[in-house]
């Protein structure tokens, strides 16, 4: 009985004691935001591997989805909870934020997926590497569209998401960015992995492998690729939200082509269509990040420089396209789910 | 009206020149090994790199005279930058090409080796931007209102000369018609007796001359070099290629020149913070329009 939600379990556990560590200050700020940005890389690389590793395509531009999310989310909690130079005082009582949140990220979400159908609908007729054209095309189009909006700050920036923040606190003494962080990540794994599992997403692992034979078993391809592209942006501009809330601060300049550069990375250290190798590989990127900090400038040659070693050696990732369970079946004996 | 035109078709030409002379580079590889190569950007930083050391060593050790350094700079650059090129295909794409190794872990290894190129010249050489030396007094001339450089001129002859010399080799010559073989079908080719690294080393060298050339030509009419120069300018000169339809030299060369252009006319129309918005909108819609560029054809696909 336990064994079979021994996953579940983990979980609230794991949740639990992360709140109880963050509320008693046991690990510095520091670590603290390092495990939250892990939370943020591991919806980036998993909603990435949704389009590249199961889909087979190759989308290059994922941080302008990210940046879309951030903007939305972050403008819409300034706008209703915090009195602001640009929009005047709170629309709503800021007793609300703590449970106006979780809807906030998901609206950021929403809005990135609308910006996903940018690259969505030129995917019907526009294959392999002139799509990933398309997506880092709309990748500048995104940045270089916020850059020129002057009343959100243009290139400058946006800031005041940490009043938002502190609103929370203020209604529930509880550190609430690591609570939600989690909670996020924890829900984008879960909805890719069902979203995969499930007989439309059968669909998404048979375009990866023949789309013209895809099509002929009676594939709905315009469809599914739509839905794939709108959930893998939608989750990435959640993803943009929690940055933003957790940086208290955006600019377009941060989501540029070298943050998805990073993500592709991480999803091909990860291994193609593994979703817990997506996972692996984004806790083992961020702490590569902050471990090899001391170095400065360095650090951007040796990351390089080891990913490049591990391709040579390993070319298709860490997992390859296998999952956790598949290399320890054990593990299939704790969960129920597919 | 038509001298502010006249002006602005100058200005794109030679803006489209340097997207073109890069578009190039990432054509030929790609169509021999299509293979993205991200990296050509960085290598156009580094051409340019090698440019102003050279340069300095010819007018300032050797101490020779302007023309005299120029002449010696263009050639030993462009050796210079393709054996960069070279190094990287032996080092990083070889060893996984010989592996089998999935198309796209090459492009990341080929991300991952310019973001060495760009870092590792950040550490190695500061993050001031080095001043480019002159080797030669710029001439300005006034035709009638519109106002260039001799060397404005000089960027889009050499350009278009150097377009029509890869067009020669790679339809004229056996290296070219290996190269194109290699492209048709990369497993029949070997057992034809043809030496595929051979041809791929050759592919470099060339795409790599291009960029370095691209280098000292930037170099010389922007005199400020930075190492992340390169990446924005190869990002867009990749867009162009593929405008142009990737792997047809013939497009990349006109989707070098059509992105210089759309920048150039959204600059002289609108503010110039609107110039990636408004080019790149065009560029999806013309890829909306054309799926595989201008120059490209539909691959048929067989079930």
């Amino acid at each position: 009985m336990f064994r079979r939600y021994s996953i579940q379990l983990i979980l609230v556990v794991g949740g639990g004691l992360l709140t109880y560590v963050a509320y008693e200050e046991l690990l510095n700020l520091y670590t603290l935001s390092v495990l939250m940005f892990m939370g943020v890389n591991i919806i980036l690389s998993t909603s990435l591997n949704l389009v590249n590793g199961n889909m087979g395509e190759f989308s290059c531009g994922h941080a302008g989805f990210m940046c879309v999310g951030a903007y939305v989310s972050s403008i819409l909690g300034v706008w209703l909870f915090t009195k602001d130079k640009v929009f005047g005082a709170p629309i709503l009582d800021p007793e609300w934020a703590l449970y106006a949140f979780p809807f906030i990220i998901l609206a950021g979400g929403v809005a990135a997926a609308l910006a996903g159908l940018l690259v969505a609908i030129p995917s019907y007729k526009t294959r392999g590497d002139y799509l990933a054209i398309i997506t880092i095309a709309a990748n500048y189009i995104v940045i270089s569209a916020i850059e020129n909006i002057g009343s959100i700050g243009g290139s400058r920036g946006f800031m005041g998401m940490k009043k938002v923040v502190n609103a929370m606190g203020d209604v529930v003494d509880l550190p609430w960015m690591p609570i939600w962080v989690f909670i996020f990540t924890i829900f984008c794994v879960w909805i890719i992995r069902r979203y995969v599992s499930s007989t439309f997403g059968k669909g998404v692992n048979a375009i990866c492998q023949d789309e013209v034979a895809a099509e002929i078993m009676s594939v709905n391809t315009n469809k599914i690729k739509t839905v794939t592209f709108m959930l893998s942006s939608g989750l990435a501009g959640i993803g943009g939200g929690l940055f933003a809330y957790i940086i208290g601060y955006v600019n377009p300049g941060s989501f540029n082509i070298l943050k998805s550069t990073e993500v592709l990375v991480m999803v091909y250290l990860g291994g193609m269509a593994s979703l817990s190798g997506a996972v692996l590989s984004a806790v083992i990127f961020t702490i590569m990040l902050e471990a090899l900090r001391p170095l400065q400038i360095i650090k951007w040659v040796v990351i390089p420089l080891l990913l490049i070693i591990v391709m040579q050696f390993r070319p298709e990732g860490i997992m390859g396209n296998k999952e956790l369970s598949d290399i320890f079946p054990w593990m299939k004996r704790f969960y129920r789910f597919k | 009206m038509l001298v502010a035109i006249f002006q602005n078709i100058i200005n794109a030409l030679q803006w489209g020149s340097f997207y073109a002379l890069i578009a190039l580079g990432y054509t030929l590889v790609y169509g021999v090994l299509t293979l993205i190569n991200f990296a050509h950007g960085d290598i156009f930083m580094v051409g340019a790199y090698i440019a102003f050391f050279v340069a300095t060593f010819f007018l300032t050790t050797v101490g020779v005279p302007g023309w005299v350094a120029l002449a010696l700079t263009i050639p030993l650059t462009m050796i210079l930058t393709s054996m960069v090129g070279v190094a990287l295909e032996r080092v990083a794409y070889r060893p996984l090409r010989r592996k089998g190794a999935n198309r796209l872990y090459v492009v990341i290894t080929a991300l991952m080796c310019g973001l060495i190129l760009q870092n590792a010249n950040l550490a190695l050489l500061g993050a001031s931007r080095k001043a480019f030396p002159s080797m030669i007094t710029e001439h300005v001339y006034n035709v009638g209102g519109v106002i260039f450089t001799d060397l404005k001129i000089a960027v889009i002859v050499t350009t278009i000369l150097s377009f029509f010399a890869l067009q020669k080799i790679v339809t004229k010559t056996k290296v070219g018609m290996a190269m194109r073989a290699i492209s048709y079908d990369k497993f029949a080719v070997p057992l034809m007796g043809v030496p595929i690294d051979n041809i791929i080393v050759v592919t470099f060298v060339l795409g790599s001359g291009m960029a370095g050339l691209a280098g000292i030509l930037f170099a010389m009419s922007y005199p400020i070099l930075d190492p992340y120069m390169g990446a924005l300018i190869g990002w867009k000169a990749f867009i162009a290629a593929v405008v142009g339809g990737i792997g047809d030299i013939r497009g990349a060369f006109l989707g070098g020149f059509l992105l210089g252009a759309v920048e150039i006319m959204v600059v002289a129309f609108f503010p110039s913070t609107f110039r990636d918005l408004i080019a790149f909108t065009v560029l999806l819609v013309i890829l909306a329009f054309r799926p595989t560029g201008l120059f490209g054809v539909a691959k048929t696909t067989k079930i």
